[in-house]
């Protein structure tokens, strides 16, 4: 913003100091200058060095995940099949898929979601366009953040104790979907927040300028702006729920399962579970069957990204200001 | 420098009807006060300017003419602002039909993210109104000089427009509500020499119909267009009179050293 006027800067020197009578000159008086050291060489040396470390971050990053790949593929690219991912858990490693681990995984996302984003984009909402700046909204945003950072065994504990004793859920696909939603809840929430915030206040201003009440200027204006923001933020934490494995051991979601879950009240397992039973037997052969297991279960979380991905981008270039 | 003092300061009273009368007003946010004992009265179908130096508390009293200031929430107002003769700020006073009433043009111009045709017809739509749509867009337009620039591009995004195409956009949306006042937040401030005058040109049309309040940093903008200048310093209303008057025969050193250019 140009500043047209002229005027701007110079208040504050104004009534800081005297007023300038025009005319009157300050009397001439030698310049002294300060000596200054730029140390020209130590500078761009460290600028070459901060460079590199960050290169070789980098670079030590990618060469985990490449090498993790690798030895994943290496083991277990060949007994991925269709009929791998369409048959059930056998006691015969050459006959075992991940059928029902798969299903279970989809459907605990569909039904973690449901329950999670409503509740979470709505809390976000709430403390960030409606909720007065008040103590008790200091308190609730200090909470939030720190539910982000508990252990996810805690939430199992909860949900255990929650989901499958005191609401009678029983050790089914419902109270997996619940106990993931605690756990993703905080995460949906600063996302949300997040999102929001990146909204300028100029928006919400004018709809409010123009006799529109708090939803009406969140719901046309705020919230499709705000839209790419918690998407991604929804889908990578979903993703995260997809990865998870310690909370359903705990409320007991299965690891032999040879049929589908039809209804959320219904047993379950997941991919995370399959793998891990899979890496705990004793037998070489089933360690073949846990690598194929976790390159489905990779391409799964790869895929959920690579959407979240392509959904920020396609939103965001109709919104810019 | 020494503050006037509210038994001091200057305060013309302009023959009614008036659009909105300010008395006593206070306004702090926390421990600082940014208006003080400020009072004035804003006839029918003229322009007042609010000019003074940067933190003067210009903006300040703006915003609380409308109740934009409810959004900060250290805020407190206390004495009485006066629309169609009730207090905006009594217990039963709705903020939400009060804007709908004072319509507001910002500083930086905030078209909505949407179409052209959509920024001007979102709000009477959530208020309810129960006329031609398309004639609105037109006339609204039309009357914020705007029409001839994009009468073939409706349904193209309004912040693909000009700076000054859009806060002339933003002018033509505040006036699709067809309100009493219109409150300007040095709407020009962002533009360029040519789109400030059109936005003048415009303003002294707009009289006719609307009252308007506009703060501006520029004098010579308060002396082209407005019927009334209120000058602030510090908080205080320092004077308030006709336009010509507190530029050309100020009452007061302060006003005569601000609008003469020694300060500011």
């Amino acid at each position: 913003m140009s500043n047209t006027h002229g005027m701007t800067p110079t208040n504050s020197a104004i009534f800081g100091g005297s007023l300038r009578i025009p005319g009157e000159k300050a009397a001439a008086k030698p310049v002294v200058r300060a000596t200054w050291k730029p140390r020209q060489r130590w500078r761009a040396f460290s600028s070459k060095l901060f460079f590199f470390t960050s290169l070789m971050a980098t670079v030590l990053a990618v060469a985990a995940l490449i090498y993790l790949l690798q030895s994943v593929a290496e083991q277990g690219l060949d007994r991925v099949s269709w009929s791998f991912i369409t048959s059930f858990p056998s006691r015969f490693p050459a006959k075992a898929g991940v059928k029902a681990a798969l299903w279970g995984s989809a459907y605990l996302t569909v039904l973690t979601a449901a329950i999670s984003v409503p509740i979470g984009v709505g809390a976000a909402i709430y403390l960030e366009e409606f909720a007065a700046d008040s103590k008790l909204r200091r308190f609730i945003d200090i909470n939030i953040a720190n539910l982000a950072g508990v252990p996810s065994i805690v939430y199992g504990m909860l949900g255990l104790m929650l989901f499958v004793r005191i609401c009678h859920f029983g050790r089914s696909l419902l109270a997996g979907a619940a106990t993931m939603s605690l756990l993703i809840l905080p995460i949906i929430i600063v996302a949300s927040r997040e999102a929001l915030k990146t909204i300028p206040t100029g928006i919400r201003h004018a709809a409010f300028g123009l006799g529109a009440t708090r939803w009406q200027t969140v719901r046309a204006h705020v919230l499709p702006s705000a839209l790419p923001g918690i998407l991604t933020g929804v889908i990578l934490s979903l993703s995260r729920a997809v990865g998870e494995t310690a909370p359903l051991l705990m409320i007991g979601a299965l690891s032999y399962m040879a049929f589908v879950p039809e209804t959320p009240m219904d047993a379950f397992t997941v991919l995370p579970i399959q793998i891990f039973n899979w890496t705990a037997r004793p037998q070489d052969e089933f360690h073949v069957t846990a690598a194929a297991g976790i390159i489905v279960l990779l391409a799964l979380l790869l895929t959920v990204n690579a959407l979240a991905i392509f959904l920020r981008m396609r939103y965001q270039r109709k919104a810019q200001w | 420098m020494v503050n006037v003092g509210k038994d001091q300061a200057t305060v013309f009273e302009p023959s009614a009807p008036y659009a909105i009368e300010v008395n006593d007003v206070n306004v702090s946010y926390g421990t600082s006060r940014a208006v003080l004992d400020v009072s004035l009265k804003i006839p029918e179908h003229t322009i007042v300017a609010l000019i003074g130096p940067s933190g003067c508390g210009k903006s300040t009293l703006l915003r609380s003419m409308n109740r934009m200031n409810d959004f900060v929430s250290s805020a407190k107002v206390t004495g009485e602002i006066l629309f169609r003769g009730s207090n905006i700020y009594a217990d039963d006073a709705d903020p939400v039909l009060l804007r709908r009433q004072i319509g507001m043009v910002f500083q930086k111009p905030n078209p909505f993210p949407t179409s052209i045709r959509k920024n001007i017809t979102w709000g009477p739509g959530i208020n309810g109104f129960q006329g031609d749509y398309n004639k609105l867009v037109e006339s609204s337009l039309r009357r914020a000089a705007l029409w001839d620039e994009v009468a073939g591009k409706l349904g193209e995004s309004g912040l693909a427009l000009s700076g000054g195409q859009q806060q002339r956009l933003c002018i033509a949306r505040a006036i699709a509500m067809d309100p009493d006042v219109i409150l300007m937040d040095e709407p020009c401030s962002a533009l360029d020499p040519g789109s400030t005058l059109k936005i003048e040109n415009l303003l002294l049309e707009l009289k006719e119909r609307f009252t308007i309040v506009i703060v501006t940093h520029n004098m010579q903008q308060a002396r082209r267009v407005s019927d009334y200048t209120a000058f602030m310093y510090q908080g205080e209303l320092v004077e308030f009179g006709p336009t010509d008057g507190v530029f050309e025969t100020p009452k007061q050193e302060l006003t005569r050293d601000y609008v003469s250019g020694r300060f500011g």
